[in-house]
């Protein structure tokens, strides 16, 4: 194989090492040293284009980045290193796939190309876990410390777990959410549900539609979207990233919009670069740009509404930013705006917000010691504001703000939502 | 001179000195990170190690002395001139993790600091007690002090305020042999023997390693105005710079930007830049409320005098922190337009400006370069810079010629180098043009002297026989 075909040389050579990324980088912080800064990184992959590093010896250093990409938003050159990093896993992930095929592979197969692609499959996953929770199992379960047989990543993550929809419920949710009155029609939008977001957090979709109908919006739901790829592509697996995204293009063709609008930040990010995936492909380029133009973050749609925030929020309010929507969409006024909005609110800034609390994606289950070190940072400048209510617009920084705050002892006196759930909240939608 | 590799048994007596496994580097991967700064080549290192105290420095240092193996000291490594490269492999000793004191004494108008800590969080910390500390280098904010300190950093406040050396009242170093030894203090008048401070300061690390430092802060400015002239003609923006520093003014900082930096910049992050310019120049002056609004109107009307296109003075603080921020962005904007940066820092008289100028366009067009200038036109520290691609060995040849060059014309004018990058191992092959034979010698003598066995930072500063500029790799 000529790894200088296909390891992202040529955006590597953009980088001068000039090191202001450094300060911007997480896994620099709390790793402290060379080899887990973005400087470090895009080096070693033109190294190993060069053919002076194995692939084997690249692995570990682009595993325990965060893909967070804090450092393209502090790189004044311009450095594409989404691309850097999504293009190298590739490499390696075609590389490794094809040395072994363990045990741990079969199942990351099965859950990136038939779990998360598959609505019914994640139905179905969820009625066990609602089961699991509504029939007093789960109480039984922490009781006798039989969660003790997960390991300590898993466990923490059981543990956090949010209390789901029934099927019931989630099966029954109108396809056509109507703004209250017909003539405040502001727009038509269709809502991108996402995989893991419409099952664990069907709540959190579910508000998110009710309060864009409240503001006016006229809410579609397709019924044949699907994930949106983010996690393959961040694990190197671009052709399924391609396929979801295809299928993803296609349905919201079906309807014409004004808005596709979406409330998972990384999904959002992974969606506003659906054209990236298709360089070489015209035609599915074009249609891409077409989808991506009109896709929009939750917040970037309200903040131009008029919302009915009528209940008053007395609390301390601090707000962990999504890293892409930060660093990829660049969506970061709106959701501060919203959060000002809700009477009551005292606003508190943390240290460094827009540095990622280290969940990113499955990065936590995978690096669960590196993510938490991650965390503990995070927490150190969430605890300085005093804030009772931490706000987030991610499911992955939702439960890692959770376990964040059950691992500080927290968990009796600070709550952590989705903006959704606290707009909902003063608009009297719970 | 040969040196000794380090070895299984070398490992284990470090081992013996740095207590935490985790600060000792040997994998590939991790010795890789610490093999490049942001100049040019890869030099491979042996071992890294990440000590935390001066102890643990000196124990090291001991060790090399005694092995005769090569050491250098590194901040993060933002060094432009090569300093921080393990040219003849050895020991890296990244010391960015000395960086628990900062410690301000408004009383002294003092700061003492351990040599990790970022220049910007002094900036910060003496801000706060309502003092500054003037060295500014653009990569503050990633730098460390003791970077800024062996490299003798300057940045845009030096037109008034000097460089590095001028703030720094002590030191603790480390020498070649291991020692610990302060020198100079905590008060500004200090003439006790001879001034080690002032040669350490600048000395790249070839003489020694700072541990500690004390730092002299001087009261915050009251206020502060800037503006920004815009020029049709780069010549006639020479020429408002010499009649603004003839006038009586002595701006805080004053730059210049030429068309394809204004270029670079817009297209990074738009701040409204005349792109169709030939050049802006920026200019600040601080002190007195009253004083500073005389004094910035002053310079407007001089610039304008003189055939400023426009010339529009900052109305709000924001409005003035935009106009630095582009300037801070310059250079490494001016990698969009080629990937690879060869950063100079010439400098020459300021009366000579101007000739510089017209030198550097002559230069420009005989190797066909894409050659920009930027920098502090009120000090005549300018920065060429010439963007290339790395990848075009046919290029580099031409950008080498064209350096050299560019270093003959500034020293043939009455000028300098290095105005503070430094020389590191990429400048060496120029220092006899600049000191003459028995200047260089006498360094050199110095040199022998400190550190008889050449393991402080060796291959910097001091040229090795033959030794050229070589940007084509190695």
């Amino acid at each position: 194989m000529n790894k200088r075909k296909t390891l992202p040389y040529d955006e590597t050579v953009q980088c001068v090492q000039c090191g202001y990324c450094l300060p911007a980088c997480p896994t620099y912080l709390t790793m402290k040293r060379e080899t887990h800064s973005p400087r470090g990184r895009i080096n070693l992959v033109q190294m190993a284009a060069e053919g002076h590093l194995s692939l084997d010896e690249l692995e570990e250093p682009l595993d325990l980045c965060l893909g967070c990409r804090a450092c393209e938003t502090a790189c004044p050159s311009g450095v594409q290193y989404g691309k850097i990093l999504e293009d190298a896993r590739g490499v390696l992930a075609e590389y490794k796939g094809n040395r072994t095929s363990t045990p741990l592979r079969w199942i990351e197969d099965k859950m990136f190309q038939n779990i998360f692609p598959s609505p019914k499959k994640l139905q179905l996953l969820t009625d066990v876990i609602w089961l699991y929770q509504a029939s007093g199992v789960q109480a039984m379960v922490h009781k006798g410390k039989l969660n003790h047989v997960l390991s300590d990543n898993l466990r923490a993550f059981e543990a956090v777990l949010p209390k789901v929809s029934s099927p019931l419920k989630r099966r029954k949710r109108p396809r056509l959410f109507k703004p209250p009155i017909a003539n405040t029609l502001q727009w038509k939008v269709a809502f991108f549900t996402g995989c893991i977001m419409d099952a664990i957090f069907e709540k959190i979709n579910r508000l998110s539609m009710e309060l864009l109908a409240l503001a006016g919006c006229e809410v579609h739901v397709i019924g044949e979207q699907t994930c949106c790829g983010a996690l393959h592509a961040h694990a190197g697996r671009l052709d399924d990233a391609k396929i979801l995204a295809k299928r993803n293009i296609e349905a919201f063709e079906r309807l014409d919009v004004d808005f596709i609008v979406n409330n998972a930040g990384g999904c959002g990010g992974m969606l506003v670069e659906y054209d990236h995936l298709f360089h070489d492909d015209p035609q599915w380029e074009e249609r891409a740009k077409a989808f991506v133009a009109k896709t929009r973050d939750i917040s970037q749609v309200l903040a131009q509404c008029e919302l009915p925030l009528t209940k008053p929020v007395n609390e301390i309010i601090t707000y962990q930013r999504s890293c892409h929507m930060t660093n990829v969409q660049k969506v970061t006024t709106e959701p501060l705006d919203l959060i000002k909005r809700i009477p009551g609110v005292t606003f508190r800034e943390m240290a460094n917000p827009d540095m990622c609390c280290g969940s990113a994606g499955i990065y936590n289950v995978l690096n669960y010691k590196e993510s938490m070190e991650i965390l503990d940072v995070k927490m150190e400048t969430v605890k300085e504001t005093t804030a009772t209510t931490i706000v987030t617009t991610n499911p992955g920084c939702l439960l890692q703000m959770k376990l964040g705050v059950q691992r500080e002892g927290l968990s009796e006196r600070v709550r952590v939502v989705h903006l959704a759930e606290l707009l909902a909240e003063s608009a009297e939608l719970l | 001179m040969a040196y000794r590799k380090v070895d299984e048994e070398i490992l284990q007596q470090v081992r013996g000195i740095i207590s935490d496994d985790k600060r000792i580097l040997t994998e590939k991967q991790d010795l890789i990170g610490y093999s490049y700064d942001a100049s040019f080549g890869v030099f491979l290192p042996e071992l890294v190690i990440q000590p935390t105290t001066a102890q643990e420095v000196a124990a090291v240092v001991k060790l090399a002395y005694e092995e005769t193996i090569p050491v250098y000291p590194r901040g993060q490594s933002t060094s432009l001139s090569g300093g921080p490269l393990p040219v003849e492999g050895g020991i890296v000793l990244d010391l960015s993790h000395m960086n628990k004191k900062l410690e301000v004494v408004p009383d002294d108008l003092i700061a003492i600091v351990s040599p990790g800590v970022l220049t910007a969080d002094i900036h910060a910390a003496a801000e706060q007690a309502g003092l500054i500390y003037p060295p500014d280098p653009s990569s503050s904010h990633v730098s460390t002090i003791g970077g800024n300190l062996a490299e003798n950093s300057g940045g845009p406040r030096g037109l008034k305020y000097g460089v590095t050396k001028d703030y720094v009242l002590g030191l603790e170093v480390v020498t070649p042999q291991g020692e610990i030894i302060r020198t100079g203090g905590r008060t500004v008048k200090n003439v006790t023997g001879y001034d080690l401070t002032k040669l350490i300061v600048g000395s790249e690390g070839t003489l020694g390693i700072i541990t500690e430092a004390i730092l002299r802060l001087i009261p915050k400015p009251q206020a502060t105005a800037a503006l920004m002239a815009i020029f049709d003609d780069i010549v006639t923006s020479g020429e408002a710079i010499s009649k603004v520093l003839t006038s009586g003014i002595l701006p805080a900082k004053m730059e210049i930007m030429d068309q394809t930096c204004i270029r670079a910049v817009e297209s990074y992050q738009p701040s409204g830049l005349p792109v169709d310019a030939e050049a802006i120049i920026l200019i600040e002056v601080d002190g007195h409320a009253r004083a500073v609004e005389e004094e910035i109107r002053e310079a407007a009307k001089l610039c304008e005098a003189v055939g400023a296109r426009s010339v529009k003075i900052a109305t709000s603080e924001s409005e003035r922190a935009n106009l630095w921020k582009a300037r801070k962005m310059v250079s490494p904007a001016i990698t969009r337009v080629k990937p690879t940066k060869i950063s100079e820092d010439a400098t020459v008289p300021r009366s000579q400006i101007p000739a510089m100028f017209a030198r550097l366009k002559k230069i420009r067009e005989k190797y066909n370069v894409n050659l920009v200038v930027f920098g502090h036109a009120g000090d005549g520290n300018l920065h060429p810079n010439i963007v290339a691609d790395k990848r075009d060995k046919d290029e580099m040849k031409r950008v080498e010629q064209a350096v050299a060059e560019i270093f003959e014309a500034a020293i043939e004018l009455g000028g300098t180098l290095s105005g503070e990058h430094g020389i590191g191992n990429m400048k060496a092959p120029f220092m006899e043009m600049e000191l003459g034979k028995a200047g260089l010698e006498m360094m050199q003598r110095i040199k022998e002297s400190w550190d008889p066995k050449n393991i402080m930072n060796p291959g910097k500063i001091f040229p090795k026989p033959g030794q050229r500029l070589n940007l084509t790799e190695g």
